[in-house]
């Protein structure tokens, strides 16, 4: 088998007294889509978090690529390869569209250079405006990222997160919000990206992720009910009674 | 008048130098030219960290003041020519701004503002104790620039408009500085750093190194607005640390525009002009300066120089 693009090895998460995470392992393959479910209040935020470098764990270990990631500050995770979309759509509301994505790609090629005019770096501007495309934003590039609509702002989300070329795609609940069509093309998007990289979801609506991935892990209290096959999860008792109990 | 505006855009460094050039003719004294291109720097430098990159600091007045003592000190007593010892007083400033820089980025808010306020009134108490060098009350004394070689010209500096001119070459230069800094690619960083640090970071920005560098920067720019003034009025007033002075620099950037290049400068310039016509007339000039601050915040929140940036980019 080869070498887990995510490993997830005894992970918990504490918040004072309150264990969010408990002793949690995983492990996730290369160029695969998986998702994390569970009902509200599992702790598939707090996963998503730990696993994308917002806080570090109260213990265990991640590792990438079999590399030990623990600890590691929030920057460095983009800039090894893990990049995520957040819940709450998070761009820079007053730059255009187009900027949102440029600064994100511009992370590969110049960070701190002072006197170099950004004008000159065409191929910066040009990987932004080819994916915006990719999101099916062309039209909307020189628009205030704050005066599109939701649904956009979300796409807008996914380009940033794919400027950094990541090898894992994190999403936190990617269509939260979004109307029946644009949830469609949400998805359409994700599974299309899965082809190329690893991503891993983490959704409430289990059965909007169980069309398209091949793994699901479900949470539960802060820890793995189950996990296996779309069809396992769905002849599983116990999940069943967790999302039926819980309304 | 689009082509213009466009054109006045594209080249806004040789624009505002173009308008500093002919500007003392304008103005009904040197001196005041002077204090204005010497406040502008100080403004645009701190805009640098409050406009661009969202950080409001209460404390610069220790950088402009550093600059000042430093050039001084390195006159007076270290008897440094006078360029050394405007360099001196720069990489001073900026040194000081990497330990409140480092200290201050730790905190956000109004915490920010606090730590940097206190801060730099530890500094203003560093330097009043210090009278062996710094003169304590009365200031230091003695800085003399009577004239100066440069590239074998010999130029009269007691003569007010060689004065500015020389000093213009100065500021002239650090605003295209900041300039270029803002049209590169770390102009692009701290402004994704203003407005949503956990994307920013998302991203792949480091923003605690980002923020910091910006501070040393703003810090430096300070710090020749204060080794320029330490020229101009050959002493350096104990006032020059004063928080008052943080204070005017808050007042300068929301004056003319914080966020725009020349916002700053304008504000600058308004500020020094209302006080030098105020305080012909009456005392109270803080009151109706206050008065009028308080009508641009309200009306025009935008500053003077952003409210003209708005219309011209609404009219396109």
């Amino acid at each position: 088998m080869a070498v887990p693009i995510l490993q997830v090895e005894g992970v918990s998460k504490r918040f004072g007294r309150f264990v969010a995470l408990n002793k949690v392992s995983a492990s996730f393959q290369p160029r695969k889509l998986s998702a994390i479910i569970g009902p509200n209040g599992a702790g598939k935020s707090t996963f998503f978090n730990v696993v994308s470098g917002a806080f570090p764990p109260s213990e265990g270990r991640l590792k990438f690529n079999g590399r030990d990631i623990t600890g590691l500050a929030q920057h460095e995770f983009a800039r090894i390869g893990i990049a995520k979309s957040f819940q709450i759509t998070n761009v820079f509301k007053q730059l255009s569209a187009h900027e949102n994505v440029r600064v994100a790609v511009q992370m590969r090629f110049a960070r701190y250079q002072l006197l170099k005019p950004r004008a000159a770096m065409g191929e910066v501007a040009d990987r932004a405006s080819a994916l915006l495309e990719r999101v099916g934003l062309a039209a909307h590039g020189q628009r205030p990222a704050a005066d599109l609509a939701h649904g956009q702002q979300r796409a807008l989300e996914v380009a940033m997160a794919l400027a950094a070329e990541p090898e894992l795609l994190l999403m936190d609940e990617p269509t939260a919000g979004m109307s029946p069509e644009e949830t469609k093309v949400m998805m359409d998007l994700i599974t299309a990206l899965a082809a190329e990289r690893s991503v891993i979801l983490v959704e409430h609506k289990m059965k909007l992720v169980m069309g398209i991935c091949e793994r699901l892990l479900v949470l539960h209290h802060g820890e793995f009910l189950a996990e296996g096959t779309p069809a396992d999860i769905k002849a599983n008792d116990e999940v069943r009674r967790v999302y039926l109990g819980q309304g | 008048m689009n082509a213009l505006v466009q054109t006045i855009r594209q080249h806004r460094v040789a624009a505002v130098i173009a308008f500093l050039v002919v500007f003392p003719l304008l103005m009904p004294y040197q001196a005041l030219a002077i204090n204005i291109l010497i406040f502008g720097l100080f403004a645009v430098g701190f805009n640098l960290l409050f406009g661009y990159t969202g950080l409001l600091s209460f404390g610069h007045a220790a950088f402009l003041g550093v600059g000042s003592y430093l050039t001084g000190i390195g006159m007076v007593h270290g008897g440094l020519p006078w360029g050394v010892a405007v360099l001196l007083g720069v990489v001073s400033a900026a040194g000081v701004g990497v330990v409140m820089g480092y200290l201050a980025i730790r905190t956000r808010g109004i915490y920010f503002s606090m730590v940097t306020l206190a801060l730099a009134q530890i500094v203003y108490y560093a330097f009043y104790k210090a009278e062996r060098w710094t003169g304590g009350e009365n200031g230091l004394r003695g800085i003399q620039v009577p004239s100066m070689q440069v590239f074998g010209v010999k130029l009269d500096f007691l003569e007010p408009t060689t004065k500015y001119y020389v000093i213009l070459a100065f500021v002239a230069a650090a605003l295209w500085f900041v300039s270029r800094l803002l049209a590169s690619p770390f102009g692009a960083v701290i402004e994704a750093v203003r407005e949503n640090e956990t994307r920013a970071a998302a991203c792949g920005y480091d923003v605690a190194r980002t923020k910091l560098l910006v501070f040393v920067i703003s810090a430096a720019l300070c710090g020749l607005a204060g080794a320029l003034r330490a020229l101009h009025l050959s002493v350096v007033p104990i006032d020059s640390l004063h928080y008052l002075l943080s204070g005017q620099a808050v007042m300068m950037c929301l004056l003319g525009g914080m966020g725009t290049f020349f916002g700053p400068f304008v504000g600058a310039g308004l500020f020094l002009t209302l006080e030098d016509v105020v305080t012909t007339l009456t005392r109270h000039w803080m009151a109706v300066v206050g008065a009028v601050f308080m009508f641009f915040v309200l009306y025009f929140p935008s500053g003077v120089w952003g409210s003209i940036i708005k219309r011209l980019e609404k009219a396109r």
